[in-house]
């Protein structure tokens, strides 16, 4: 699948995630994930939102999203150009006998044992997206029972920073918010 | 510091903001703003039904290019508001809803009259705003109206909860719009002198130019230099749906209308264009009929305030984003400094191409038959109110046969003279949006050409008009049916009449005026058209409704059906087997 990922700071205020989200489905724009949290400034959230290539005009994406209201900043992330993370946790059903074989898994997919039981293990994966389906793909063997991933998130490799584009507010950390308020 | 109610503060914000009318009709939230309305200088028209508030404030943004307001009450009276909304929103109309919503700390407890109504019309606003805090209320207002009326227009509702409106805050403003917080919020700047200057070239290089002129022209008030463009450039222009009015259909570089029931030169000059040139206008399916066959050989200009218009249906081989109005100015400065050079001007060379199209408007002309003792056609009454008001009435239609009827055969020569609904679909727009436009232009004449389907939808607004002293001319073209969902089921489903037929004695659409302090009129000859029209042009003080009995099996043409190219462009009964061989086969040596 060819997939394009975008970064989108937004203002934090509520409704926003129900632009973004209503956007998408009124458009019909196939989303692959979607990560949100706060930004260094509390003002402003980021969203890393993957988009299928395959089906959608990732430049209406990007238009329609920066026509909304709320978004401050819509940037494409090349390929290659930006580190790309994705948390896993993975519950593995695993025989005794098999066990020694699938740490041995884990460890080459640097995944770290977060919970065990004496039939399951919880894999905690951080990883680039493609590293993470390989151990996904390895860990089907042996009996995947339960998956929850985190979604994409990513930024652009070298000095630039988002707010470096055109037209982008500037942020601030929360102390100097607050110092801006108190003054 | 002055302390105000949130219901105060919204009502000063809204005389601060210029607003002078408001369409609306009150409910159990929406009460305490209600009150201080009372004694404001805001005029209030109490509507029928929150359906009408929100077409009469479309209207009225149509007719004067300001925007309309109009309020509600929470829940029901909210998403009554809803199809209005779309409407606006689908046909880029700058328009501030408000509407009232429970009590903050009943948000989310099913209360009474409870809706999510942010989360209702969040696909169908520019913007939406859940207000929950009153002393937000003046920003929060200047936004919407700051939102509803910059770049392309749009609907805006802000949400009140009845106890914001109940609440006290401070009232800090002073000088009016206070500080707005829309860092997020970014009107395109003013167009690329570079792409105008390209465009320029382009058009003055071009042998079959069109201009492809949308909404935009109206809504950013570039008629003018439309004018100028299309006269410096001899380009020809074809005016869509949204756009009828943008250029006088009287002069001879007029088309008329492109598109599904567009004129046969204006779709053909398209199919054959070297270079369109469009112009506020976002290449919709009902103009290009099926995409890939749209306008096979031609490169395209396309001029637009939304960047998300470019490219999106049509690639533009050059794109100039920005306000129209100053794209128009610059590129007819751009082609003058072409044309009005020394030795080396480049001089526009379209006169083949012009003949050409002149030859098309002769041959293949909209074409009707009125028989003198036949059965009354829609495509008549509409010539005779043309002629009879000088082509100088503001027309509002709702959506249909009777739609594509005044659009086709009514003169148009001005700006904001036609309002109907075009991208949503709204039947029973008609009324309410008449309604609208007279409150907003109250000397002119303001008729709406409504069908029987459409009218029943929104009736009830006549009570508002005649109670109001909004004196409106409504034109039924009463042919018993839904017409145009006939016309396509005689086309395309095998003349099976599945569930079409209203009748056209019930209701009896005299009595009903009348009933509604209104008066009645009836007609069903063509030798009585005039006098009838008359009559009711006349009419200064109280609202007319005048029931045409139309023919009932009168269908629109010229058409090309949907998802079928424009190539294959069906010119209609009127037009012998002949005569639409050559306008098929078109052969064209330029």
């Amino acid at each position: 699948m060819t997939t394009h990922t975008l970064s989108v700071l937004v203002e934090n205020k509520p409704g926003v995630l129900a632009h973004v989200a209503g956007l998408f489905s009124r458009r019909a724009f196939n989303i692959a994930s979607l990560a949100v949290g706060p930004t260094h400034d509390e003002r402003v959230s980021r969203m890393t939102i993957v988009v299928d290539g395959a089906s959608t005009s990732v430049d209406q994406v990007k238009k329609q999203l920066e026509k909304l209201v709320r978004v401050l900043k819509v940037v494409e992330l090349a390929d290659g150009g930006a580190v790309e993370r994705e948390l896993a946790l993975i519950k593995v059903r695993v025989d005794p006998a098999l066990r020694g074989q699938l740490l041995e898994v884990a460890g080459v997919f640097g995944a770290n044992v977060v919970d065990m039981s004496p039939t399951t293990l919880v894999l905690e994966s951080v990883s680039s997206p493609a590293k993470l389906d390989s151990l996904l793909a390895m860990l089907a063997s042996y009996g995947t029972c339960e998956l929850v991933r985190t979604g994409r998130i990513a930024l652009a490799r070298g000095p630039r920073v988002i707010t470096d584009e055109p037209g982008t507010p500037g942020l601030r950390t929360a102390a100097a918010g607050r110092a801006e308020a108190a003054a | 510091m002055e302390e105000l109610t949130g219901a105060q503060a919204l009502v000063r914000s809204l005389e601060r903001q210029g607003v002078e009318v408001v369409f609306g009709l009150p409910g159990g939230t929406i009460l305490p703003t209600y009150d201080p309305l009372l004694s404001s200088r805001l005029r209030h028209v109490l509507v029928r039904h929150e359906q009408g508030a929100g077409h009469a404030a479309e209207g009225y943004a149509w007719a004067t290019g300001k925007p309309g307001v109009c309020m509600a009450t929470s829940g029901p009276g909210a998403t009554n508001l809803v199809t209005a909304l779309s409407d606006a929103y689908m046909d880029s109309v700058p328009m501030v809803a408000i509407t009232g919503q429970v009590g903050r700390s009943l948000i989310g407890t099913d209360a009474f009259q409870e809706a999510d109504i942010t989360g209702i019309t969040l696909p169908i606003t520019k913007h939406n705003e859940l207000v929950t805090d009153p002393e937000r209320i003046p920003a929060a207002i200047a936004e919407a109206f700051h939102i509803a009326t910059t770049g392309r227009p749009g609907p805006v509702l802000v949400d009140l909860p009845k106890d914001v409106q109940q609440a006290t805050a401070p009232w800090r403003v002073t000088d009016w719009p206070p500080p707005m917080d829309l860092p997020g919020y970014q009107v395109p700047g003013p167009p690329s002198r570079a792409a105008i200057q390209a465009a320029a070239l382009l058009l003055l290089q071009a042998r079959r130019p069109v201009l492809y002129v949308g909404g935009g022209v109206i809504k950013s008030d570039s008629h003018a230099d439309l004018l100028r463009l299309a006269e410096l450039a001899q380009a020809p222009v074809t005016t869509t749906l949204m756009a009828r009015g943008a250029f006088p259909d009287t002069h001879p570089l007029a088309l008329g209308m492109p598109g599904m029931h567009g004129t046969y030169p204006a779709v053909a000059a398209l199919q054959e264009a070297d270079l369109i040139v469009a112009l506020g206008a976002r290449f919709d399916d009902r103009v290009t009929g099926k995409l890939a066959d749209f306008a096979p050989r031609a490169r395209i200009v396309h001029a637009d305030i939304d960047p998300a218009e470019i490219g999106k249906n049509r690639a533009a081989d050059v794109a100039i984003v920005g306000d129209l109005r100053l794209t128009m100015a610059g590129l007819a400065d751009a082609v003058a400094a072409l044309t009005g050079g020394p030795s080396d001007a480049v001089q526009p060379e379209t006169a083949d191409w012009r003949a050409v199209l002149d030859g098309w408007k002769r041959q293949f002309p909209l074409r009707y038959t009125q028989h003198s003792d036949g059965p009354l056609k829609p495509q008549y009454v509409t010539e005779r109110l043309s002629a009879l008001t000088g082509g100088d009435a503001i027309i509002v239609a709702g959506v249909g046969q009777h739609q594509m009827h005044a659009s086709q055969h009514y003169t148009f020569t001005r700006p904001r003279s036609w309002i109907n609904s075009g991208g949503a679909g709204t039947m029973g727009f008609a009324v309410p949006a008449a309604m609208g436009a007279q409150v907003g232009r109250p000397g002119e004449t303001v008729v709406a050409i409504d069908g029987d389907g459409c009218f029943q939808m929104t009736a009830q607004e006549l009570a508002t008009c005649a109670i109001e002293k909004i004196p409106i001319k409504v034109l039924i073209f009463n042919n018993g049916f839904l017409g145009m969902v006939r016309q396509w089921q005689e086309l395309f489903y095998d003349e099976r009449y599945s569930s079409v037929e209203l009748g056209t004695a019930i209701p009896d659409y005299v009595k009903l005026a009348e009933a509604y302090g209104c008066v009645g009129l009836r007609c069903d000859r063509a030798d009585e058209v005039d006098a009838v029209l008359d009559k009711a042009l006349a009419k200064s003080d109280v609202p007319v409704v005048v029931d045409f009995r139309t023919h009932d099996r009168e269908g629109v043409f010229p058409m090309v059906a949907a998802g079928r190219p424009n190539d294959e462009i069906v010119l209609g009964p009127e037009f012998s087997a002949d005569e639409q061989r050559v306008a098929t086969r078109r052969e064209m040596e330029l």
